[in-house]
């Protein structure tokens, strides 16, 4: 996994609330086992037409966001389904930070398993920085993991909370379950004491 | 000792290690796997050279895009990248060791009515799937949630996840259903009234006379949506129905195994003055049934209502009820009884056991469908299927027009080719209701199976109480 520590760069506003699963990479594309090529089907539906055609109004189409790094979206983004390829397609577009007031849970951890940072801020901060996205490739909000902020283009910067574990992971690229076979002797120990108190399990 | 609620005694029973900030590894007793969300966690242990650490609570079924028409007996998947992806899970299970029903099993069916049926589904387990409708079985007062796929490797290689532990809510729903309300009506009501982000955080437990009445399948519909009003798992606590439903399934213990997991099943319940962190009570007989109108689960009425206006909500929803009603072509004011239907889904791990198909073919019985429907029965296991047959209720079911097809997800995420066309619309005894989720534009309305089978037959949203 990438680490991430911070970033620099072009946020694009989706301001729709309950933003789901199906619509950041609707089924058709699930059918795939490999993680990496989902970027070209990021948002599909949104995006294009039944033949392919891009949708001129979709915000990823329009030219000052085509290099978007950043969503500032509405509340509960990545509400639905436990699809990993929503993430997966996130990142292979170049998304690397998500800003918004709230996610569905599946949906949030699963960006931390892949360098994504999903970031909550409080309602009046997301919609300062939702106007911020609103004018396009010239400002760049800045993101810092280390230091938990958020900084708008005039400087205004925001500061959000992390589980520190969570942090820890993303700063260094790390891999949970190297992590978790370190802690194979806790495993050990549980799973016997567990098959004597539950040897029906 | 202070007292627990059922999310806390079922937790604090699989803790493998807490760490100083509390970053737990839970033990996970069942892991469930279907072909869509694993391909990439095994072929990430391979990669790595490692193992899965404990094959025998491994349980894989092909569920998600396997077709549903008889073609598929002859062992044919006529799309490419779906047979590639039922074919990769053929070799992971055999290569790993792990337990499988392959697609022509007649065991096969929705990994979330497979888990119950077989008895791998117990009171007091973790279970986890790539599938965030594991919350299903919850049903049976076990932790169960959906997981992505770097979460599923991470339970094969080690059989734990690394979890903080989730707040507790509390649905309580009292008193006796009307006539005509079902599991699916409760259960849509609970996120009509919390919103899809209501249970965000939390672990939600149903309880309450009206929950206590229904059987497991009921119940397993009611725990089914938790993940659509946001919360990760449901959770109802075992009693005799529990251990009814139970009891001689294949994997269930037995002899003095029996005995020992049902002295420590009947503890299983929130202690008298247990914390909840947020608590909800809906009385069962305000509860009518209900229907969808928009792109949102939250989006529910009963069906006497008529669809809302954009004005009529506050903040972002506005602009979102606005793009719903343009996509799903609904006007304000609208009857809800008035929109017309041409296409009828009964199936789903939300709606595709026994009882639901019962519930359908009551409606059903001695009707014909409307003409020009589209109606189909996806039962959501190969016992289901053959259960129903030996009922007749298979034979009321092709009698009346619909198709009868062999089990799987099916339309009620449109994977295989079993999907809306463009502007079609389906009363789906489905769980989702985004755009796109049946079908490239296709509308769809959720719905009890009771009220799609009725709205099979009249061809509109129908209150299925002037049917009964």
């Amino acid at each position: 996994m990438d680490k991430f520590t911070q970033i620099s760069g072009i946020a694009a506003p989706m301001p729709l609330v309950n933003i789901d699963t199906d619509m950041i990479i609707p089924k058709q594309f699930l059918k795939t086992i490999k993680r990496s090529g989902l970027g070209k089907n990021l948002f599909d539906e949104m995006r294009f037409d039944r033949d392919g055609k891009e949708n001129p109004d979709f915000v990823l189409n329009k030219p000052q966001y085509r290099q978007a790094q950043i969503l500032v979206a509405g509340d509960n983004f990545g509400c639905g389904s436990s699809r990993e390829h929503a993430p997966w397609a996130l990142l292979d577009f170049g998304i690397r930070a998500v800003i918004s007031t709230s996610y569905a849970d599946i949906f949030y951890n699963n960006c931390f398993k892949n360098g994504i940072l999903p970031i909550v801020l409080p309602p009046e901060a997301v919609a300062v920085l939702m106007k911020d996205a609103e004018k396009g490739a010239n400002a760049r909000i800045e993101v810092d993991l280390e230091n938990q902020t958020v900084t708008a283009s005039d400087g205004e910067a925001f500061h959000f909370e992390i589980d520190a574990f969570k942090k820890h992971c993303l700063l260094n690229g790390l891999d949970d379950i190297g992590l978790t076979m370190e802690k194979a002797a806790s495993i050990d120990t549980f799973e016997a004491s567990a098959a004597a108190a539950r040897p029906w399990v | 000792m202070s007292p627990k609620t059922l999310y806390d005694k079922i937790w604090d029973a699989h803790v493998a290690h807490e760490s100083d900030d509390g970053t737990c590894l839970l033990y996970i007793d069942r892991h469930l796997v279907h072909e869509v969300t694993s391909p990439q966690a095994f072929e990430g242990l391979r990669m790595t050279g490692r193992k899965v650490r404990a094959p025998e609570k491994t349980i894989a079924v092909p569920d998600h895009n396997v077709p549903t028409t008889l073609e598929r007996l002859e062992g044919i998947i006529s799309n490419e990248e779906g047979r590639i992806q039922v074919e990769a899970l053929d070799k992971n299970a055999k290569d790993f060791g792990i337990h499988y029903y392959p697609m022509n099993d007649l065991r096969q069916g929705i990994v979330h009515i497979v888990g119950p049926e077989q008895g791998w589904t117990l009171p007091g387990m973790t279970v986890v799937c790539g599938d965030s409708h594991t919350a299903t079985h919850g049903a049976f007062g076990a932790l169960a949630h959906g997981i992505g796929t770097s979460e599923v490797e991470h339970v094969l290689a080690t059989q734990t996840l690394i979890q903080k532990k989730s707040k507790n809510m509390k649905v309580e729903i009292t008193g006796k259903l009307r006539p005509g309300v079902t599991a699916k009506d409760i259960t849509l009501a609970v996120i009509g009234a919390t919103g899809t982000a209501g249970g965000t955080g939390y672990v939600i437990e149903y309880c309450g006379e009206a929950i206590r009445d229904l059987s497991m399948e009921g119940r397993m519909t009611v725990c089914n949506m938790a993940i659509e009003g946001g919360a990760r798992a449901g959770l109802i606590a075992p009693d005799e129905k529990t251990y009814t439903y139970v009891k001689g399934r294949p994997h269930a213990p037995k002899g003095a195994d029996w005995d020992k997991a049902l002295e420590w099943w009947k503890t299983l319940y929130t202690d008298e003055g247990a914390q909840w962190d947020k608590a909800i009570t809906l009385k069962g007989e305000d509860i009518q049934p209900v229907v969808t109108w928009g792109t949102s689960p939250e989006d529910v009425l009963p069906i006497t209502a008529t669809v809302p206006a954009p004005e009529s909500f506050t903040g972002g929803k506005v602009e979102a009820v606005k793009r719903a009603l343009d996509y799903m072509g609904l006007t304000p004011g609208q009857k809800l009884t008035d929109i017309q239907i041409d296409t009828v889904f009964i199936g789903s791990c939300t709606n595709g056991r026994i009882e639901d198909l019962r519930a359908a073919a009551a409606i059903v019985k001695g009707k014909k469908i409307k003409d020009g429907m589209r109606a189909m029965v996806v039962p959501g296991s190969g016992l289901v299927r053959k259960q129903a047959e030996e009922e007749g209720i298979a034979q009321i079911f092709t009698d009346a027009g619909f198709e009868w097809r062999l089990a799987g997800c099916s339309m009620c995420l449109a994977m295989n080719p079993d999907q809306l066309a463009p502007g079609e619309r389906c009363a789906s005894t489905s769980n989702r209701n985004f755009e796109g989720r049946q079908g490239y534009k296709g509308r769809t309305h959720l719905v009890s199976p009771a009220m799609a089978a009725a709205a099979a037959i009249t061809g509109h949203l129908t209150d299925v109480r002037e049917m009964m």
